[in-house]
């Protein structure tokens, strides 16, 4: 049966700003008590330069737009009348596709770019083509792009919003959103947890976005790794450096596996995939040595067998199909909030 | 009579340890002398000289320089003037007229053109460009290798006697061994130095300093291992083979210390520095603007302290700029896709006075000493001095202008520029090269 609709009604996507949701200690001084909270960024670049406060904002915005997915007729009109571009100047499945459902249920007029066989394989740089579809009249530019720093680029030269879905190696913040709101909703609670990240830190947007979302929430982040993945520069971002997993499978709350880029990285980072995925593989040998409760994620896609094997990918500790099904409450918050910040 | 007479400025010519406050005299194109100051106190100490400077009071052309500094011209042995190949960003004859507005009257082309300046047409070609030109005197330097690919040795002896001052493969340092070992034997036997853009290209494979801003910018690292290991590499074969050397563009603190080594072990070996490793550090680059982007990249804040110690003692000899023009839709380009390089030679001089004297770590004289006679000796040209004779080569320099760097009056062709809107003291404002003013404010 459809819920009491007329409570909510189609416009009512508007963050609760009581919503229970549990905040560390500073965010919560920072909000000098409890004054509502004004979201003014039209750009969601990263995770690096939101505060504590706009972090928890964006989680709890997504928990109200999460309902909107439970009902019968899923759609809201909060972006009617917007135009969202979403531009994949490299190749993605499951962020498009997401935005692509966030963005039609948050009603919006939707434009699809993608790289291959458009201008840019022509030749366009970047910036014409982002400033030829604006002149279109788009409102809001989803950006994936494999260069560290192409939303930042464009945010200076384009007046639209511009969310980053994930630039080169830099930041990817919805996926660290969607993470924390996922481990969040599964603990409870994200402040004083022990966070591990293992794998490819180096090259790994979804690392960078986790690590400094995770920090500015108080968690405890540990990212494990052979040392030619793993720079020892990155403590510069609070977190402490591992290179043995079987070392800290006893004292941590939650694991996020990435994927090894196999693709990108053939060979020549480490010996072999068989030794990684012995010395850094999440098995179900290993999953009993964690805590009972221990949260295994995964950003996708998974290299089976590498990353984890399949009996804990898809068992009682994985969460992520959670994850994918939480990444679209997160990018309707986003398109949201970024729409609003514009105003 | 004299062409040009500059009056009462405080005339510093650190070849000839002078430091007061005098009229320099030009005629022909030469320096006819330097006089006490008509106005100057009684009892100077030259009475001779006052009373040849009465005569040579009159002239066709009087500049006041009350108030200014008037040195020899300032020279820049690091400038990428993009012709023949990139005409669009800059020209012989533009990078000439950015070179006088920024108080320099000669620089040194880089051969990193397209095609690469490898034989003696090119050095010909540098130098009627210049001489067409008119402007800063314009010298070739030559590649060490044929086509700057860094197999075999160019054509060192005969570019050499078509007028190249020095020899580099600037862009890339030469990586292999033995071609490095047999072009400083070369340069042995010619007299003449080569100059290293030291970068282990194996060890590249970035677009910043590497470090903890990187990681955080999720942008490729350039660690200064790359700086030092070829630095190390080379000055083992300058100890074999006493062939000069100069390091270009010094970017980390472990490189000034092995170059200070290097002259106290009595090698033959200069260094410079630019105007953006002594002023800026790594943390620009989270902006991902591009004009912050160049290569060596910016280091750290103990990098930038330790170059200007270098400097401040002498161990990095002379001040280069690194003038590298680029388009302005390559430097519109994402952070990692855009070339590497800035532009340098409008606003330089105001740029190291701010990074060396403001700081307090040297004076006018030391300063100026960085930018013409030690740059004049390491290409061995009669440059950089205001003795009897000389070339009238002459900068007046106002070192109170106060001005703002405006970015869109440069010179230049180019626009690659980090430092639009930055006030600056100093400023260059006549330039005189060979005898006539090219440049005036």
């Amino acid at each position: 049966m459809a819920k009491k609709a007329s409570s909510s009604s189609p416009r009512a996507a508007r963050p609760h700003a009581a919503h229970p949701a549990p905040m560390p200690a500073g965010a919560r001084g920072e909000q000098a008590g409890q004054r509502q909270f004004i979201w003014t960024r039209k750009d969601l670049l990263g995770l690096d330069e939101l505060s504590a406060v706009e972090i928890v904002h964006i989680l709890d915005t997504a928990e109200s737009f999460k309902e909107v997915s439970t009902r019968s007729i899923k759609k809201v009109p909060a972006l009617r009348g917007k135009v969202v571009a979403l531009m994949f100047f490299e190749d993605s499945t499951r962020t498009r596709m997401s935005f692509e459902l966030a963005a039609s249920r948050m009603s919006a007029d939707m434009l699809l770019f993608t790289a291959k066989g458009s201008s840019v394989a022509k030749g366009e740089t970047t910036l014409d083509t982002v400033r030829n579809i604006e002149a279109m009249g788009v409102d809001i530019f989803v950006i994936r792009h494999n260069q560290s720093g192409a939303p930042h680029m464009l945010a200076r030269h384009v007046k639209a919003s511009i969310v980053n879905a994930g630039d080169g190696q830099h930041e990817h913040p919805t996926q660290g959103l969607l993470d924390i709101f996922t481990i969040r909703q599964r603990l409870g609670r994200v402040a004083g947890l022990k966070v591990a990240i293992v794998g490819d830190i180096a090259h790994s947007r979804v690392a960078r976005s986790n690590i400094l979302g995770l920090k500015k929430l108080g968690a405890e982040v540990v990212v494990v790794g052979p040392p030619t993945l793993v720079p020892s520069a990155v403590t510069a971002m609070g977190c402490t450096i591992s290179h043995s997993l079987d070392d800290v499978l006893g004292e941590v709350d939650v694991i996020n596996m990435l994927r090894i880029q196999m693709e990108r990285f053939g060979g020549s980072l480490f010996p072999s995939l068989r030794e990684y995925s012995r010395l850094y593989g999440l098995n179900s040998q290993r999953l009993k040595r964690c805590r009972k409760d221990v949260l295994v994620m995964h950003p996708g896609p998974i290299n089976r067998g590498v990353e984890l094997t399949s009996d804990v990918a898809d068992g009682p500790n994985s969460c992520i199909l959670q994850q994918v099904t939480n990444g679209l409450a997160i990018r309707m918050a986003v398109l949201y909030l970024v729409s609003r910040g514009r105003e | 009579m004299n062409d040009i007479l500059i009056k009462n400025g405080r005339v510093i010519d650190p070849a000839d340890g002078l430091d007061a406050v005098a009229d320099v005299a030009v005629a022909k194109g030469k320096i006819v002398g330097v006089y006490p100051a008509a106005g100057a106190q009684a009892g100077s100490p030259h009475p001779k000289k006052a009373a040849k400077g009465r005569k040579a009071a009159k002239a066709k052309q009087v500049i006041d320089a009350a108030g200014k500094i008037v040195c020899p011209g300032l020279i820049d042995l690091h400038v990428h003037c993009r012709e023949p190949g990139h005409e669009e960003e800059e020209t012989i004859a533009s990078a000439a007229a950015a070179a006088v507005a920024g108080g320099f009257t000669t620089i040194c082309a880089m051969p990193n053109t397209h095609p690469p300046m490898d034989d003696e047409t090119a050095m010909n070609y540098v130098l009627q460009r210049s001489a067409q030109a008119g402007l800063a005197r314009v010298l070739p330097v030559g590649c060490i290798t044929k086509a700057r690919e860094g197999k075999e040795l160019a054509e060192l002896g005969l570019m050499l006697e078509a007028g190249a001052v020095a020899f580099s493969d600037d862009g890339d340092g030469v990586a292999s061994s033995s071609v490095m070992q047999r072009a400083l034997q070369y340069a042995r036997m010619l007299d003449v130095p080569l100059m290293q853009h030291c970068q282990d290209p194996d060890l590249i494979g970035g677009v910043m300093n590497s470090g903890a801003v990187a990681v955080r910018l999720g942008l490729g690292g350039i660690a200064a291992s790359g700086e030092l290991i070829m630095l190390r590499r080379d000055l083992e074969l300058v100890e074999r083979t006493g062939g000069r050397y100069h390091v270009q563009h010094v970017s980390s603190a472990g490189s000034v210390e092995l170059i200070r080594q290097a002259k106290a072990a009595g090698l033959p070996v200069t260094a410079e520095a630019s105007p953006h490793h002594l002023l800026l550090t790594e943390a620009a680059c989270t902006t991902y603007d591009p004009n912050f982007k160049m290569n060596p990249p910016l280091r750290s804040a103990a990098d930038v302290e330790a170059l200007r110690e270098g400097v401040a003692d002498g161990t990095i000899c002379c001040l280069a700029t690194d003038h590298a023009p680029h388009a302005r839709e390559e430097k519109e380009l994402e952070f990692g896709l855009a070339p590497f390089g800035v532009i340098g030679l409008d606003c330089a001089l105001g740029l190291y006075a701010k990074a060396l004297i403001d700081t307090g770590l040297m004076d006018w004289p030391e300063l100026i000493r960085r930018m013409t006679i030690n740059p004049a000796s390491v290409i061995r040209r009669p440059y950089g001095t205001l003795a009897v004779g000389a070339p009238a080569d002459v900068t007046v320099i106002d070192p109170a202008a106060n001005w703002t760097v405006d970015v869109s009056a440069f010179t230049s062709r180019s626009r690659n520029c980090p430092y639009h809107r930055w006030r600056l003291a100093a400023r260059p404002v006549t330039t005189i090269v060979g005898g006539q003013v090219k440049f005036a404010l």
